[in-house]
């Protein structure tokens, strides 16, 4: 009993970063219609930004924290104002294959700049394990879950009860019509970029306390993993994409379990492949009609 | 516009000519005097040649130069000392950018360079690749990394290469070793493995363990596989904990294991992890609490005798850096060869000819017995050309990699 319960954890954890990584992906979905593919890279730098804070400018941890999320946070914003923003009015597919080449070049950047092999990060997070009904639980699991369940609800609140969320609501459903009323299209793009890039960083801290490493393409299969998990739970969904999240985590925890773990990857792509084909609307996704 | 366009095409066959100039430099290695066309019978009575070739760029950069600098140093210091019966040997070296295909381009160029040795290659691939065209020639060649069995020993044929030989041990002897170590110096009674499935050498190690644990009478509890590129190994290694073994054994790369072993702490795991000689370098990649005790088999153990000392210090004052364990053997392979190369020279053979490759061959395998080598005092080859030699034990301290004991 207490295997499962520990294996539960385990699909619980690394399913919370799974799920922040798709929030960020459902956010850039909702509102221009963009797969940001290079959204799993800036978790990589998230990553470096705080393994060069703790090793080479010797910042405590919580600084190192602050600092990646404010880095990921400015690097979203700054890709979108570079290359997404002239591209607005182009074709979805130009907007896609510029993200597939901003992702390649963050990662050849990284290989170039910190070269190819992995840099450990310094544990960021650390405390005691806390027992729970009879069973240790290591602390950055418990951290992990616990801060993406917080996140996802602050970000509902951000959507539904805020004045910029309902511009963000307003610009994802109508564009053009946001724009006669008075919204302003570019600021509410940007703002939309900062708050999935922050929680790309918030990611890339937890993502560093399980999985100490940093190398340059790490954030590849996380983002496509991601992007499995928010097209699982309904692209452009919030709730969607949290529960798409815990569910590929749940997935490759029993896939492991089971004693199948070189399927795992596997396992995930299917799920993909098998929602494409029969739910492609995703579990909380809405039909949205082309209009002709 | 016609002017645009003539303008256009003198440009583009202009930066043809320059890419085309980049590639041929990119080729040799820049160490080396390269692009010298084929050099005629009477140059070659004077200086013995002998290629290096590895990986000298890339992914695996880490291993050839290693490999290269360490051939490197014995060559210069044999040089220094006046060469093998006052000839002195000039190196050729090449990158084969770990691709099989630029493996044997580059050891064709350098066999229609003069070569009568061969240092290399480095990563198992690339050597049988190259192996192939080597052993119609019969070209005396000493691998100081190549791991795979396949290397020396044809399976299908079953051939054994008589012109390759290795100074580093092969895969399976690493799993052997660590079972015989488990069982003798740490009483295990049980072990369990984590290990990457689609990676030759760890698959290669792993199986030999399980086959040695067998006849040890160590009951094997678990066996957990995992892909190439995972990072995450929480679930397996919740089920290794809950089988509670004596030792978990990681025959994987240093970044995995530190990865591994990090998270394995935190599921609770408390045994000993054993590795195989991949784990070299894992201290920079878990803290020293959670990698205390950790052991595993390497092919070179840093200042373990005056010699290996020297050896330290000389690389290190020439390349700025520390030797790793592929230039240790690549020094090895490099004495080896030097020392038959002597051997064929004495006998008063022509360089370069038929009967001086065989005398090498001959002296690589039944002479190398005597010299006073880096990771084994003297070499003696086994029916298939693999060095019968000793492992260092090496144990994670306080956070550091320190040498044990010879096993």
């Amino acid at each position: 009993m207490s295997l499962v319960i520990s294996q539960l954890i385990n699909g619980l954890q690394s399913g919370s970063i799974y799920a922040l990584v798709a929030l960020g992906y459902s956010m850039v979905y909702g509102i221009i219609m963009l797969l940001n593919f290079a959204h799993g890279d800036i978790i990589m730098v998230g990553a470096y930004v705080a393994w060069l804070a703790m090793v080479h400018l010797a910042l405590s941890p919580i600084l190192a924290i602050i600092l990646a999320i404010i880095a990921c946070t400015l690097l979203g914003v700054i890709i979108e104002k570079v290359a997404y923003t002239p591209l607005r009015s182009s074709p979805r597919l130009s907007l896609l294959i510029t993200a597939i080449g901003i992702s390649f070049l963050l990662e050849n950047l990284a290989q170039l700049i910190f070269k190819a092999d992995a840099k450990r990060v310094p544990p960021l997070i650390t405390g005691p394990s806390i027992n729970i009904a009879g069973q240790y639980v290591d602390f950055t699991a418990i951290i992990t879950i616990v801060v993406s369940v917080i996140s996802m609800i602050l970000l509902t609140f951000l959507v539904r009860k805020t004045k910029m969320g309902k511009a963000m609501r307003a610009v994802s459903e109508d564009m053009v019509t946001a724009q006669l009323m008075g919204i302003n299209l570019n600021s509410t793009i940007s703002f939309t970029f900062a708050v999935g890039s922050a929680l790309a960083g918030i990611g890339s801290i937890l993502y560093c306390c399980t999985y100490p490493q940093a190398s340059p393409t790490m954030g590849s299969m996380l983002g496509l993993k991601a992007f499995v998990a928010a097209v699982l739970g309904g692209i452009g969904s919030l709730p969607g994409a949290m529960i798409g999240g815990f569910c590929i985590g749940l997935a490759e925890a029993f896939v492991s379990a089971v004693g199948l773990s070189v399927w795992k990857d596997g396992v995930v792509f299917a799920i993909l492949i098998i929602v494409l084909i029969f739910k492609p609307t995703g579990i909380l996704g809405k039909v949205i009609n082309e209009k002709v | 516009m016609k002017k645009f366009l003539s303008i256009a095409l003198i440009l583009v066959l202009i930066i043809g000519c320059f890419a085309a100039c980049g590639d041929k430099n990119t080729t040799g290695d820049p160490d080396s005097e390269e692009s010298k066309p084929p050099v005629d019978d009477t140059a070659s009575d004077e200086t013995i040649k002998v290629a290096i070739i590895g990986c000298h760029t890339g992914q695996n950069a880490q291993y050839g130069l290693g490999v290269l600098n360490g051939a490197q140093l014995y060559i210069d210091q044999i040089n220094a000392s006046g060469g093998i019966n006052g000839k002195q040997i000039k190196v050729i070296a090449y990158d084969n950018k770990s691709d099989n295909q630029e493996a044997i381009n580059a050891f064709n160029r350098a066999v229609d360079e003069g070569i009568t040795a061969l240092i290399g290659d480095v990563i198992s691939a690339n050597t049988i690749a190259v192996v192939g065209e080597a052993y119609p020639l019969n070209m005396p060649m000493i691998t100081p990394s190549a791991t795979a069995a396949a290397v020396t020993y044809d399976d299908e044929t079953d051939t054994v290469y008589s012109n390759v030989f290795r100074t580093c041990f092969i895969d399976p002897f690493q799993g052997e070793k660590m079972a015989n170590y488990a069982n003798e110096k740490l009483g295990a009674k049980t072990a369990a493995i984590i290990y990457e499935t689609g990676n030759d050498y760890a698959v290669g190690v792993k199986d030999a363990f399980i086959e040695t644990c067998k006849k040890l009478g160590i009951e094997i509890v678990d066996e957990e596989g995992y892909a190439t590129g995972d990072v995450d190994f929480m679930s397996q290694l919740t089920t290794i904990n809950s089988k509670n073994p004596d030792v978990v054994f990681c025959p994987n790369y240093y970044q995995d294991n530190g990865l591994i072993i990090t998270q394995a702490r935190k599921a609770g795991i408390k045994a000993t992890f054993i590795g195989s000689d991949g784990m070299n370098g894992v201290k920079g990649y878990a803290s020293a609490a959670d990698l205390e005790g950790t052991v595993y088999c390497s092919g070179y153990a840093p200042g373990v005798t005056e010699a290996v000392k020297a050896f330290d210090e000389a690389y290190a004052a020439k390349f700025k850096t520390e030797p790793n364990m592929f230039a240790a053997t690549a020094y090895d392979a490099a004495m080896v060869l030097c020392n038959a190369l002597q051997i064929a020279e004495e006998a008063g053979l022509k360089t370069g000819s038929d009967e001086y490759k065989q005398a090498v061959i001959d002296a690589i395998r039944d002479k190398s017995a005597d010299l006073e080598c880096i990771t084994s005092s003297g070499y003696t080859f086994d029916e298939r050309n693999n060095p019968v030699k000793n492992a260092f034990i090496m144990k994670l301290v306080g956070g550091d990699e320190v040498y044990v004991e010879t096993y």
